[in-house]
């Protein structure tokens, strides 16, 4: 069991690095967002997993299940809002994007109505 | 106490921890700063639970509640000042300046 916690604690750092990694090299904002969300998340839920296991049984292992399920509840909304403010405020993105689901290019448009 | 392996751990959290601080300071726009506190946060909850399973004191998981309540309404409330402000967006839009 001791293994299976110290491989949990491993991934979820490296996953935290990764975040971090990506966080500070990423061009724009929007993929920064990527980075910052979703790796941090599963980070912070498999260390916190890796510190609930051995609580099996205790009163204080309700409340850490609760919290990794709070964390992958509002992380994803969190970084939905703030995306959502960035784009509405028209932040800069990244110049090699190749398509805009909210806002698409004109000639897609006239294809798919022609 | 800390053995050597957790020693590594708290290491590669706290080099995420510089990166995230790094990105908070640079940040070139305020999305970004906003974003750069919820990876801090997110890193502060796998710190406290490096602890928790380091020690076995299961006293810092309810801090990480609290740490995780708070750093999801600061993420949403920044979210709508930033979007409801006169502010016009930061950043040169040019990826090699950031």
């Amino acid at each position: 069991m001791a293994w299976f916690t110290q491989f949990l604690l491993l991934l979820g750092s490296i996953s935290m690095l990764l975040a971090a990694i990506g966080l500070l090299r990423f061009p724009d904002f929007f993929t920064r967002a990527h980075a910052g969300t979703k790796a941090a998340s599963l980070g912070a839920g498999l260390i916190l997993l890796a510190a609930v296991l051995p609580l099996s049984g205790q009163d204080i292992a309700v409340r850490v299940w609760l919290t990794i399920f709070f964390v992958f509840l509002t992380v994803p909304v969190a970084g939905h809002l703030l995306g959502r403010a960035a784009y509405l405020k028209g932040l800069p993105q990244w110049p090699g994007k190749n398509h805009d689901e909210w806002n698409p290019p004109a000639e897609k448009e006239n294809e798919s109505s022609s | 106490m800390f053995t050597l392996f957790e020693i590594i751990i708290l290491s590669i959290l706290g080099l995420a921890f510089a990166l995230s601080v790094v990105r908070l300071l640079r940040g070139p726009s305020v999305p970004d700063r906003i974003l750069a506190l919820d990876v801090l946060s997110m890193v502060a909850l796998g710190i406290l639970g490096l602890y928790a399973s380091a020690t076995g004191d299961p006293a810092p998981l309810d801090v990480a509640i609290g740490i995780a309540i708070i750093a999801f309404l600061a993420t949403a409330g920044l979210a709508h000042y930033y979007l409801t402000s006169n502010q016009t967006p930061g950043g040169t839009g040019d990826p090699d300046t950031n």
